[in-house]
């Protein structure tokens, strides 16, 4: 085994190692903690790209390319808690992505945080959460990924709750971690029972791990009380934890939120790399998610893997209309994440690991684009959001302009130029050659009309026009300087993941898939006959004429006539207020939540203080008052009858003996007295009987 | 085995610290206080020469002393530990310390109150070695009069109540706890722990029992049950165990903070001891027959005072029902192990687990609960006392190193991987979930509430606008950082290398879990 793979776990150790010394240096070292985050970042990104090349090279010998290494933790009872990394080509592809992406985003974040009193701690904050990201790529160990997978949600809630005196941000912080620990936890059951089914969380050990056929048999055989094959029930309860990361529905919530924490966060971690972890912790457990009893992969998909198609095209379709009607520059953005996310689960769901990584990988490019141009561009606006007070943006900020609208084509999937276009292509095509139901498809083309239309929306909102920030500054921080550029720290970043927006494409076009022949472990080689491909071909034209339609809507409403003022309504609201408000107020899921699980949860909570205070305490204090009324009546049988009845007794006994005592009073007149009356009483008595 | 009476000396050592304090404290405060705990660190140190003479590989009883006492009673001195044994003498010693410097601060009759501490670390010393039941017994009752007192006398303004219903309490369980041994004691003759397990393990206790007790109108199986429910009441009380619990938020709250420390660090831990020595071993048959609603209660303590310390808003009282929550899933994972008692080696290898997690979870829990309090210790001294949850706010402006230090030691009650809380709870819920899914599986919902009121607390205190009130408040100093710091260095120690335990109690645990054949 050679160097790279025993060491690979430097890749995630420098930076964490970066963040701990950064946590102990004096906090005015604001050069050596960004530079120490940086340059830490910039090895792993080179160590990456000799695992990548490692690869490659494995590939190209015909060798197997998945090496792991284990090794063990703990001990318990006769057995040895055993964790472990793994280089393989899905590894490596992610590792790339996540320090080259994460290296970009350090850069810009110089320029971002340059007047922060706390950005030493926000690099190492954003150094931590680097490493535990890419702890989550290289783990051979469900547990091992587990843990950094928690490590991330942690760093995820101290960025986003990083200008803490912002109560809004404490709050979108604590709610971030909760919403995605209710996934969590439900991932934690699904990986104690995959232990007790498997025996093991090794992913692959040498024909023993978790994911290798003779556990995967086992897991399907088993069969739980439901009627449920028990590789079904850890399937699913795992994707729960990768929904909740992954922001699909109905675990979507805080996502939006989210956008409360500085912009390179919402870039880093809310778009490219943290909420794209569900997604690849699918793609890593995909064996688990396609076990077939049997093993035969071909006939329907798995239960499991139709839940994450569903729920994928659900989340697709849900997070595109909501983003529609948003004003918020970030908040379109997070609701676009989520709506992306979703295709990505579709993408696992419907075509397999190579069509949602494939897709994973290109939008982590061009939406950190997105995000760090319009963190660009509040930066120029000095801490606006709202889109309707800025426009005009196009000539005073060009680089953010030229750069934003790559990435705004790439998302909307602009075609042949964008890699956008290319991996959603993959998606829709996996979409409509699906087994189990066409609804999928429609979803994702509806989703993707609808995403060229926001898109459009925001770019004629933000750049198009006459700028509307003077006229409506309203706040202390407005007003003081026009937009302007923002520096080059900032832009070079911008210029790269541009790059990156357009030609990404090229390496998962039908006629080159190279991506998807090195995930499957083959080479690829160029056939352009695959556009001949008539199915492929039509859903290409199809999909590219919903692009040009959505595009085309977007400048019917907003592009048609500039927009004057800051405060006219939208003009798709104006068409239909009603539908408009109900996507402005996102469904009203929050609000939902509020009346019924956050009301449910503080009542249950009150009700549980009461319990406590009122009914066990009640009986205790019950028993105790029982006791004492006893004793009480004890007393006062004690004091008031026992003693009472003696006390008498002898105070009868001894009045009596007063009285008696009278009579001996030991003088001698007395007795005479007695004596005299006596014998004149006797002597009147014998003659009254003398008489008679 | 060795022939130097190490135990003994360790149990003596505090007592001894506490009659030189009452000699010769005096009038002087700082000497009281440092003399106190120069005692503790010594009794640290010898409890830490004991971790590295213990011989992990052979996990029974070791350091054993064995004195006939009383001979016509079959009492005798006999004391020993094992991993588990060792393990809580270790965090005896841990946390008392802890203690004494949360107490710093404290004015009135400085060497009483810190005699009384070295007394009760002596009662838990006592307690954590003793193997027979009478000397066991009298440790197990005697650490009550120092934490009566220790409550009553410093303690807040309820104290008397809250030290009334402590006693009274906890006396009332160990009653039920004496008349069951003592009706063991009139069958078998016998009072020494481990003879008692052994006949058990042979099935021949209760036989004996019911043999020689004739209670007519009880069936034998009943007269087990009663007996067996007068040793559990005892232990269910300690720990405590839902609908068990309502002396421990008004005693913790009461109690000095310092006081508070011990209690949860140290003395919650005694009736789990007691579940792991006693209940476990002689009475595991009986468990077993109740283990449906053991489970159930075992549920409603995690799940209940999990949602109650959701209500409360006195920064005590939460820890306080966490404390509840946390010792909550050591009870799961104890109940667990009696499920079967098949020598299936699939399961055997799930109770290694959940046994492991029970006797690190109690370690884990001692250190972060211990922590915890002390920082709201660290807090109260600064505010004048007041440690509501809505009294602060915004206090990471003004004490960035206190927030960030508090919020390692709350991240490690709130089981985040990487630092201690986390392997014990996964290794109890691995252990749990293939021998009870059900009760398992319900007992998440703690874990996520756990999360809830801790992110609260760093919301409310240390998030958000700073509170006028506290634009002075001082972020902790030099010393009191050195003083946190090998606590929080042993919260990320033992998260990231729990081997440095487990590899010292893991054959105990084998012993203990092979021991439960009934």
């Amino acid at each position: 085994m050679t160097w790279i793979v025993q060491n690979l776990w430097l890749v995630p150790a420098l930076p964490i190692l970066a963040a701990g010394v950064s946590a102990l240096a004096k906090q005015r070292n604001r050069m050596f903690a960004a530079s120490l985050a940086i340059g830490s970042m910039a090895i792993s990104f080179l160590l990456s790209l000799w695992a990548f090349a490692h690869v490659l090279w494995l590939g190209s010998q015909g060798e197997v390319a998945r090496q792991v290494v284990n090794f063990r933790w703990f001990q318990f009872g006769t057995e040895w808690l055993k964790l472990g990394w793994m280089l393989d080509p899905l590894t490596a592809v992610m590792l790339l992505m996540v320090t080259f992406v994460g290296l970009l985003i350090f850069i810009y974040s110089v320029g971002y945080m340059k007047h922060d009193e706390n950005f030493t701690r926000f690099f190492c904050f954003l150094a931590l959460f680097a490493g535990a990201m890419l702890g989550v790529v290289i783990a051979n160990s469900l547990l091992l990924l587990f843990m950094c997978w928690e490590i991330v949600g942690l760093t995820s809630y101290l960025l986003i709750g990083f200008w803490y005196a912002n109560p809004k941000a404490a709050a979108a912080a604590k709610k971030a971690f909760i919403v995605t620990r209710i996934g969590d936890l439900a991932f934690f059951l699904g990986m104690v029972w995959l232990y007790a089914q498997a025996g093991t969380l090794l992913f692959y050990d040498g024909g023993a791990g978790c994911l290798e056929h003779s556990a995967l048999l086992r897991l399907v055989a088993q069969t739980t009380a439901i009627g449920m094959a028990a590789s079904t029930g850890i399937a699913l309860l795992i994707f729960c934890g990768a929904a909740g990361k992954s922001g699909q529905v109905p675990l979507h919530v805080w996502l939006p939120d989210a956008m409360e924490g500085p912009t390179p966060v919402s870039a880093l971690i809310h778009a490219a790399t943290m909420v794209a972890a569900g997604v690849f912790l699918i793609a890593r457990i995909y064996p688990l998610m396609s076990a077939h009893s049997g093993m035969d992969i071909a006939l329907t998909p798995t239960v499991a893997l139709q839940v994450v198609a569903w729920v994928g095209a659900i989340t697709a379709v849900f997070g595109a209309m909501i983003a529609v009607a948003h004003y918020d520059i970030k908040r379109i953005l997070a609701y676009s994440t989520i709506s992306q996310l979703g295709y990505m689960m579709m993408g696992l769901g419907v075509g397999g690991v190579a069509v949602g990584m494939f897709h994973l990988i290109t939008h982590a490019f061009f939406k950190s684009l997105l995000f760090l141009g319009a963190g660009s561009v509040i930066h120029g606006c000095s801490g606006e959001q709202d889109i309707r007070r800025m426009g005009g943006l196009r000539k005073l900020m060009p680089i953010t302009f030229a750069t934003y609208a790559v990435g705004m084509l790439a998302l909307c999937g602009f075609p042949l130029f964008f890699s956008g276009f290319w991996s959603k292509d993959a998606i829709l095509h996996a979409a409509h050659t699906w087994s189990v139901s066409q609804a999928p498809f429609y979803m994702g083309a509806f989703g993707a009309l609808l995403t060229a239309f926001y898109m459009t929306r925001q770019v004629y909102y933000v750049f198009g026009g006459k700028s509307r920030l003077a006229a409506t500054s309203h706040g202390l921080h407005h007003a003081s300087t026009p937009p302007h550029e923002s520096a080059a720290v900032m832009t070079i970043p911008l210029v790269i993941l541009a790059a990156f927006a357009m030609l990404l494409g090229l390496i998962g076009m039908p006629a080159w898939p190279w991506l998807q022949s090195f995930l499957d472990d083959k080479r690829a080689t160029l056939n352009f006959a695959a556009f001949s491909n008539v199915g492929l071909l039509a859903v290409m034209v199809s999909s590219s004429l919903l692009v040009f339609l959505g595009l085309g809507l977007g400048w019917w409403f907003y592009g048609r006539k500039p927009i004057a003022d800051a405060d006219a309504p939208d003009e798709l609201g104006q068409l239909q207020p009603r539908i408009f408000a109900v996507l402005g107020h996102s469904f009203y899921v929050d609000e939902l939540y509020g009346a019924t699980i956050l009301r449910l949860n503080a009542w249950w909570s009150r009700v549980c203080d009461w319990l406590d205070r009122w009914v066990w305490n009640g009986a205790v204090q019950t028993v105790s008052h029982l006791v004492l009324g006893f004793a009480w009546l004890d007393n006062f049988f004690d004091a008031h009858v026992v003693n009472a009845g003696f006390d008498e007794g002898c105070q009868s006994v001894s009045r009596g003996g007063q009285v008696l005592s009278l009579l001996q009073g030991g003088r001698v007149q007395s007795y005479l007295r007695t004596i005299g009356l006596a014998l004149i009483t006797l002597v009147v008595f014998l003659l009254w009987g003398a008489r008679g | 085995m060795t022939a130097f009476p190490w135990l003994t000396i360790l149990t003596i050592l505090p007592v001894a610290g506490a009659i030189f304090l009452l000699a010769v404290g005096g009038r002087n405060k700082n000497f009281a206080r440092w003399l106190a705990l120069a005692f503790s660190f010594l009794a640290l140190a010898l409890t830490l020469i004991l971790w590295h003479n213990f011989n992990s590989a052979f996990g029974g009883m070791q350091f054993q002393e064995r004195y006939t006492w009383i001979a016509t009673l079959g009492v005798e001195y006999h004391v020993g530990i094992d991993g588990l044994g060792l393990l809580m003498l270790l965090l005896s010693s841990i946390v008392v310390p802890i203690g004494m410097v949360a107490s710093w601060q404290i004015q009135e009759r400085v060497p009483l109150y810190f005699s009384l501490v070295l007394l009760l670390q002596a009662c838990l010393f006592g307690t954590f070695t003793a193997l027979n039941f009478f000397h066991w017994f009298i440790f197990w009752e005697l650490g009550l009069v120092p934490a009566f007192f220790l409550i009553k006398l410093w303690g807040g303004p309820r104290r008397t109540s809250a030290a009334t219903q402590f006693l009274v309490y906890t006396m009332v369980g160990s009653i039920a706890l004496l008349l069951a041994f003592l009706a063991i004691f009139l069958a078998t003759g016998k009072f020494d722990f481990i003879d008692l397990a052994q006949l058990a393990q042979n099935g021949q206790l209760m036989p004996a029992v019911i043999a020689k007790l004739s209670w007519h109108r009880f069936t034998p199986e009943h007269v087990a049950l009663i007996i067996f429910a007068g040793a559990f009441l005892g232990f269910a009380v300690k720990v405590p165990l839902v609908p068990f619990h309502t002396w421990l938020p008004a005693a913790y709250a009461e109690a000095p903070t310092g006081t508070t420390i011990l209690l949860t660090g140290a003395m919650s831990k005694m009736g789990l001891y007691g579940f792991l020595r006693i209940l476990l071993p002689i009475f595991g048959a009986e468990m077993q027959v109740v283990l449906t609603p053991l489970l159930w209660l075992a549920v409603a303590t995690i799940v209940l005072s999990a949602y109650a310390a959701l209500a409360q808003k006195d920064l005590k009282r939460i820890f306080a029902y966490s404390s509840i929550n946390h010792l909550g899933y050591c009870l799961l994972g104890i109940f667990a192990v009696v499920k079967f008692t098949g020598g299936d080696a699939a399961l055997t290898a799930e109770k290694y687990a959940a046994m492991n997690g029970v006797l690190l979870q109690m370690f884990n829990h001692g250190l972060t609960a211990a922590t915890l309090f002390w920082f709201v210790a660290m807090l109260e001294k600064r505010s004048g006392g007041l440690r509501g949850l809505n009294d602060f706010g915004g206090l990471r402006k003004v004490a960035p190193v206190f927030t960030g230090l508090m919020g390692i030691a709350l991240f490690s009650s709130l089981g985040l991987p990487g630092l201690n809380g986390f392997v014990g709870e996964f290794l109890i819920f691995k252990g749990s979930f293939p021998l009870v899914t059900w009760a398992t599986a319900l007992s998440v919902l703690g874990l996520l509430v756990t999360a809830i009121f801790i992110l609260g607390i760093l919301q409310r205190v240390f998030s958000g606008p700073l509170n006028e009130k506290w634009t002075t408040l001082p972020d902790l100093t030099t010393g009191e950082r050195l003083a946190l710091a090998p606590a929080i260095a042993l919260m990320f120690a033992l998260g990231l290398w729990p081997q440095l335990v487990l590899g010292v109690i893991d054959n105990t645990v084998i012993q203990m879990v092979q021991q439960l054949k009934f």
